[in-house]
């Protein structure tokens, strides 16, 4: 690997934090509401002080927030945090930075996206992969098209359902959260058990519906690898079926699904969000649920700018991976 | 010495959506330890056709319709399923046409040479088996490094040499090499077939090398085996071949080859090989035959011996037979 390409990669993503971040800085300054005076007078209504402090206070948290600064010295500001890593102060959530509560949230929404990925993305190439076999007996083969008729199902619907009948109506799962309320978070066998239950009907809504298109696409794949002269010759040299399946046929056919992976990665974050807010599950998804609507505006911004970040390097990481996979490729 | 080879009446049809191709109609053939066979004919004539039945790789819409193919006295039409997978590489080995696609892109040669051998011995220690490779390598001509490399690193010709070394790797009494030049420049052709050669000698095994190259074959085989829709039409000893070809097709192939007499001027073989769908009735090869008789439309010519060395599928020699006999 060059250094020149890790350089490009390097400056790749330097761009689409500054797009990103140039993007958040300018939408909500586009909109004429003013999200402080906003919450504040909420507060007010509530009685929680008099109205006559109101203007004093909204002037004192805009100074707080630089929003008393002409626009290009925000901008130049909000860029430099940024690049710090500082996503700003929660204005509902004072003084939580928008850092500290993603943080927080953050090992629940990867542990929950890392292993529903994985899970759809190996059971649907390898059901594909099987369907697109010939060798392989029916049933085996069969297996995968229930996944392709769930593939149109969005999470969110899948979710509900999950939770209605499960849930709901047989009662065989909880309906929601990370762990039965009273159980105070420790690494307990007791604990982990209990925390699992609660993630399997999000790990359902967010795999059953992912794995059918995985399928679609390997099997496509596979049809046309099967084609291919090398595997002919790997049979022509009395290989296993077994050996042939998965060093000549799988391992070629699944180079395009690597890049299938990366292009899916921005869905799966979002609905990842989508499955955590219907679940009540203390991930990113509920962070950015409430703020949007406590209109928490500097968190929500933070979240969307935090996840276009993390997507791009992810996207880059996966990248540097290629050469692992397919040695023709060369990053230069 | 019983023959190595001994193909008897093999036959394939391709059920195709617009009707049944007779790939193969009837083929027999002997081979002999150590001798090297020339297989020629057009492109389509069912040259593949027979060395992927003899391997029992033909696939649908392809089947094997009946006859037999026997190695070293092993019947591989008997064979379960399992026993001919073992047979593959072992036995017989298929050297196949488009080596330049024949092997795997994501893993190393080596891995693909250990993978055969594994395949058939999987007792046999991991050490003995990579030196056997090595040897295997170095016996056509690469380098030992190569076992390291993918094939995106090798050059056509040294792919072709990949494909012949696992195809040497178990030692098989028959080696069929299919094309194994033509999609290299005339140079590494010549060197491609001068290894072939070197390690038929070697190993002593049979080999049938398929082609439509007949010069270049000519220096290479003993005997030529002339192939036309799906027939054998002539098996003949090389020199005869050239110097007396038997079957007006057989003659008109040796006409078309470039000679100092021609200078170039190609002279082809008058008339379009045949649809396999919907084949000439009689001889297949009659409507373009010069000395078509009344008789080539309504028999098909079986494959007699002549002058006992030489085997030929024409109703010109069957006839002068039966006149000498009647003289
Ligand atoms: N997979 C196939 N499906 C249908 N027909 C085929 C198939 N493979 C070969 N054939 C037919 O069989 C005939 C012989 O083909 P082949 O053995 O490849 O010829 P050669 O190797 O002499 O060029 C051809 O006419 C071709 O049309
Ligand atoms: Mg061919």
């Amino acid at each position: 690997m060059k250094p020149v390409f890790l350089i490009k990669r390097f400056l790749f993503l330097i761009l689409v934090i500054w797009s990103a971040a140039t993007i958040t800085f300018f939408i909500p300054r586009l909109s004429p509401r003013n999200p402080i005076r906003e919450r504040f007078v909420e507060l007010a209504r509530m009685g929680g002080f008099s109205p006559a402090d109101l203007e004093q206070i909204v002037a004192s948290y805009s100074q707080r927030f630089g929003l008393d600064k002409p626009l290009y010295q925000q901008y130049f500001d909000y860029m430099s945090a940024v690049f710090r890593f500082d996503f700003g102060v929660s204005l509902n959530k004072f003084p939580k930075t928008t850092v500290e509560l993603i943080m927080e949230a953050l090992p629940w929404t990867i542990g929950l996206l890392l292993a529903t990925t994985i899970i759809a993305f190996v059971l649907g190439n390898l059901l594909g992969a099987v369907a697109a076999w010939p060798k392989a007996p029916n049933w085996l083969r069969a297996t995968a098209t229930p996944f392709v008729l769930l593939m149109g199902v969005p999470p969110v619907i899948m979710g509900v359902l999950l939770l209605f009948f499960i849930g709901f109506r047989l009662k065989l799962l909880p309906l929601g959260g990370a762990y039965s309320i009273g159980t105070v978070p420790t690494f307990t066998l007791e604990f982990v058990l209990d925390a699992a239950r609660h993630q399997i009907l999000p790990a359902l809504a967010l795999i059953l519906g992912s794995v059918g298109g995985w399928v679609l696409s390997m099997r496509g794949m596979g049809v046309t690898i099967q084609g291919e002269d090398y595997v002919t010759f790997a049979e022509h040299k009395g290989l296993g079926p077994f050996t042939i399946f998965r060093d000549y046929y799988l391992r070629n056919a699944l180079l395009p699904q690597a890049t299938g992976l990366v292009l899916a990665l921005g869905a799966v974050v979002t609905n990842g969000i989508v499955v955590e807010s219907i679940f009540g599950l203390p991930g990113v998804g509920r962070v950015l649920d409430q703020a949007i609507r406590s209109n928490d505006f500097i968190v929500i911004y933070g979240i969307v700018l935090f996840i276009t970040i993390a997507v791009a390097t992810l996207m880059v990481a996966v990248e540097l991976l290629y050469p692992l996979l397919d040695p023709r490729i060369k990053l230069d | 010495m019983p023959p190595v080879l001994q193909v008897r009446d093999l036959q394939v049809t391709y059920y195709t959506d617009s009707g049944r191709a007779r790939a193969l109609d009837g083929v027999s053939l002997d081979l002999n330890p150590g001798e090297k066979l020339g297989l020629v004919g057009e492109s389509g004539s069912g040259k593949s056709t027979m060395a992927l039945a003899m391997m029992r790789m033909i696939k649908p819409p392809g089947r094997i319709e009946g006859g037999k193919v026997v190695v070293g006295g092993t019947d591989l039409t008997a064979l379960s399923e399992e026993a001919m997978r073992k047979a593959r590489l072992s036995k017989i080995a298929y050297i196949p046409q488009g080596a330049m696609n024949s092997l795997n892109p994501v893993i190393r040669i080596g891995a693909q040479m250990m993978d055969a051998i594994r395949a058939h011995n999987p007792e046999e220690p991991r050490a003995e088996a990579e030196e056997r490779c090595m040897r295997a390598l170095e016996s056509v001509d690469l380098k030992r490094s190569v076992f390291k490399m993918y094939a995106h690193e090798l050059s056509g010709g040294m792919k072709q040499r990949v494909c012949i070394a696992i195809g040497i790797l178990l030692r098989p009494q028959v080696i069929i090499a299919d094309e194994p030049t033509s999609a290299l420049d005339v140079v590494t052709q010549r060197q491609v077939m001068e290894t072939i050669d070197r390690i038929q000698h070697e190993l002593g095994c049979a080999i049938i090398l398929i082609g439509h190259d007949m010069g270049l074959m000519a220096q290479f085989v003993d005997k030529v085996a002339v192939m036309y829709a799906g027939r054998l039409v002539e098996v003949s000893r090389v020199r005869d071949m050239f110097t007396d070809p038997k079957h007006p097709y057989a003659q008109a192939l040796i006409r078309s080859l470039p000679s100092l007499e021609n200078k170039g001027v190609f002279q082809g073989i008058p008339g379009l090989a045949p649809s396999l769908l919907r084949l000439p009735s009689g001889c297949a090869y009659h409507p373009r035959c010069q000395h078509a008789m009344e008789i080539c439309s309504r028999a098909v010519p079986p494959l007699e011996t002549i002058n006992g060395s030489r085997q030929v599928a024409c109703h010109l020699y069957v006839e002068k037979d039966l006149y000498a006999e009647k003289a």
